[in-house]
């Protein structure tokens, strides 16, 4: 039986169909606007032509709709392989951090979801004042060189000449919230089913492994999401950390630094002369005079959003039942 | 014959007529008398789950807990040493912030900053993915509503360098050689040409380097970044709500804002208060990275707005002096204590008011 709405009824859902349109298309604008400025013109670029597709031209012959693939060509074969190698560190750390965390995550979850681990509260406590309290930017900063010279020393070398990957790697990205959230929905698998798997001899490891983790499918699946993002998107620690080590660099640092000193290099070389923003004024040989430098940012800012936008609307679909945070309680 | 109720320590025998300890308190007292043993026994009869705890606790005692024996630098003079063999100075570096001088200014303006878009984060950012949420449980299509969720939840997993790269380019400014962003375009259009943001767009610093605007795109940006994220849980706690419920209130009567005020909102209001003690854990650590790069330079023109105690103490931790380096701990220290004290008193605040706590 259909029920006929009310009249305030049909207002709110009026309002609320236009409102989430409206909002939803303004989160989706800037990476419309970023890929449609990767594949328009320098001219079309600088002069804010390109307002939804990508436009080529410049002022005197006009501007017209059309793909340019100079920025992409620029950024994949003629600026040598140094984005590739970034985007290759990235993809190194966040592989082989998210299955570090998720293993230290998973096992530390379970033992805390155990009604029978002595001193539970204790470490609980001890997860939660990390929530709570942080040391802050510098002590955190004095710990990570400390622990690298640690490293350095044992390899025999300087803080710089260590690959620091590996400390980002195995130092970066712990968070009490996502271990929180394993605990929460390891505690609701039901007892009886691990009482079963112990009668048939299963052992600790084999219990959470053929258990626990195929019943909390759901959270896994979020939270290996989070501690991936973090791992992609991480920037100011790796900045921190190795500012000089160019070939260790992650993708969001390189973007950052090819920005900051590109448009440095640009205010420098063009004091007093025509603004020309183009990958031109900058590389002088360059063969192509139609690269905008923000068209390349938008491009490596595209190649980076990519593998996100490929992984997350498959996970997304459990987030409502993986990020229930309805008993954080000790 | 008498029979003393006490079966569960002692077992009555009728042929000799006495009573004796049952096996059971025999087991409790032993327990008792070997606390320590038992305990000790217990972990080792599941020394698997302990070891399982360890990379976790390595893990946060190494990466969480080890910085914080920095913390005494904040009592400790500048010497060019390690920070352990500094000298104690006691409350100077406090001192210092608060006493009049640069450095104090550029740490009360930091702290001013902190609060203010801590503040308006919260009065902004707090309801309205609350009502993102009401208005998601409107939408009665599962395909329409993954659409748009997908879309929305979008911003909150881009990186903070491509946010600020797009926020900044959507906002530029008019200057040699470049156009306005065209965000900055379209506001022009609605504000009109001479108003104050049409001046300010027009110039080279353009919106997001000045003084009067650069809260406002702040906060708008971090809404826009997390408010979907964020309507996620209160979503869930809204389609929980059981649809009796609201056919009861029709019955009554109640139209759309009534159905709201008396039956979705005391639903989900736990949630609300769970998340508002969360949101208020994190308040005072509002993203230094994000603001680092917005403004990572005292030259930027949104310096004074923008400089929060984190970005601060990144400032001063690395401009390679170790007094400096001192300051940095002590300002940062002294902002993380007010927000721990925050998340505890909101939690206590909120345990005597509504029973409803996080902690």
């Amino acid at each position: 039986m259909k029920r006929k709405y009310e009249v305030s009824e049909l207002i709110f859902k009026i309002v609320s169909y236009v409102f989430l349109t409206i909002f939803a298309l303004m989160c989706l604008y800037p990476l419309i606007y970023a890929l449609s400025s990767a594949f328009s013109s320098q001219a079309a670029v600088n002069n804010s032509q390109v307002v939804l597709w990508p436009v080529l031209g410049d002022a005197s012959s006009g501007y017209y709709f059309g793909l340019s693939l100079k920025a992409f060509e620029y950024v994949a074969v003629d600026q040598g392989n140094t984005f590739w190698i970034a985007y290759a560190n990235t993809l190194f750390m966040c592989g082989i951090g998210t299955v570090w965390c998720m293993i230290y995550s998973i096992l530390g979850a379970y033992a805390l979801s155990k009604k029978r681990l002595l001193g539970r509260h204790g470490f609980n406590f001890f997860l939660v004042f990390t929530m709570w309290f942080s040391a802050g930017i510098v002590p955190q900063m004095l710990n990570y060189e400390a622990t690298g010279n640690f490293f350095a020393s044992i390899a025999g070398s300087s803080y710089y000449d260590i690959d620091l990957k590996w400390l980002v790697i195995i130092a970066m990205g712990m968070n009490a919230t996502n271990i929180i959230l394993l605990r929460n929905s390891f505690e609701g698998v039901p007892s009886e089913i691990e009482e079963a798997a112990r009668i048939d001899g299963a052992t600790e490891m084999q219990v959470l492994m053929n258990v626990y983790i195929p019943m909390s499918k759901a959270t896994i699946a979020t939270v290996a999401l989070f501690f991936g993002i973090s791992r992609w998107n991480g920037y100011f620690w790796a900045m921190r950390m190795m500012p000089n080590q160019r070939f260790s660099w992650p993708v969001q640092v390189y973007i950052r630094n090819f920005i900051d000193s590109y448009s440095g290099l640009i205010k420098e070389v063009l004091e007093g002369n025509e603004w020309e923003y183009s990958i031109k004024t900058i590389r002088p040989g360059y063969e192509h005079t139609d690269v905008s430098v923000m068209s390349v940012v938008y491009t490596m800012v595209i190649c980076a959003v990519i593998p996100i936008l490929c992984i997350y609307p498959f996970i997304q679909k459990y987030f409502a039942k993986g990020v229930n945070m309805g008993g954080v309680k000790e | 014959m008498f029979k003393l109720k006490c079966d569960d320590f002692l077992v009555y025998d009728e042929a000799t007529d006495t009573y004796s300890m049952s096996q059971e308190q025999k087991v409790r007292d032993e327990t008792e008398r070997n606390h320590w043993k038992t305990a000790g026994l217990t972990i080792l009869k599941d020394w698997r789950l302990y070891a399982m705890l360890v990379p976790m606790m390595l893990v946060f005692f190494f990466w969480k807990y080890m910085p914080m024996y920095s913390l005494v630098g904040s009592f400790k003079s500048g010497d060019e040493v390690e920070v352990l063999e500094r000298e104690w100075v006691g409350l100077a570096n406090f001192a210092h912030l608060f006493e009049a001088g640069e450095d104090a200014i550029k740490f009360w303006r930091a702290f001013r900053n902190t609060f203010t878009l801590a503040f308006y984060g919260l009065l902004f950012g707090f309801p309205f993915p609350i009502i993102l949420a009401l208005f998601f449980n409107e939408i009665r299509s599962n395909i329409t509503r993954s659409i748009m969720q997908v879309c929305v939840y979008l911003p909150k997993f881009l990186s903070t360098v491509i946010v600020t790269t797009l926020i900044i380019s959507l906002f530029k400014g008019q200057g040699t050689g470049q156009e306005m962003g065209v965000v900055s375009k379209f506001l022009v259009l609605i504000c009109g040409e001479n108003s104050g943001l049409g001046i300010q767009a027009a110039t080279g610093n353009g919106l997001i380097l000045s003084t009067r605007y650069f809260r406002a795109i702040y906060i708008v940006s971090d809404l826009w970044e997390h408010a979907g994220y964020d309507s996620i849980v209160f979503f869930a706690a809204v389609i929980a709500v059981s649809p009796t419920s609201y056919e009861a209130a029709q019955i009554d009567g109640a139209g759309k804002m009534q159905q709201m005020r008396y039956v979705v909102i005391p639903s989900i209001l736990s949630t609300v208060i769970i998340m508002l003690i969360m949101k208020m854990g994190s308040l005072l650590s509002i993203g230094y990275e994000k603001l680092y790069l917005y403004c990572n330079s005292a030259d930027r023109g949104n310096y004074d707005v923008a400089n929060v105690v984190s970005t601060l103490a990144n400032e001063w931790g690395s401009n390679g002096s170790t007094i400096y380096q001192s300051y940095a701990i002590a300002a940062e220290m002294l902002n993380n204590l007010i927000g721990m004290i925050l998340v505890i008193g909101s939690n206590f605040i909120s345990r005597r008011a509504s029973d409803v706590s996080l902690y």
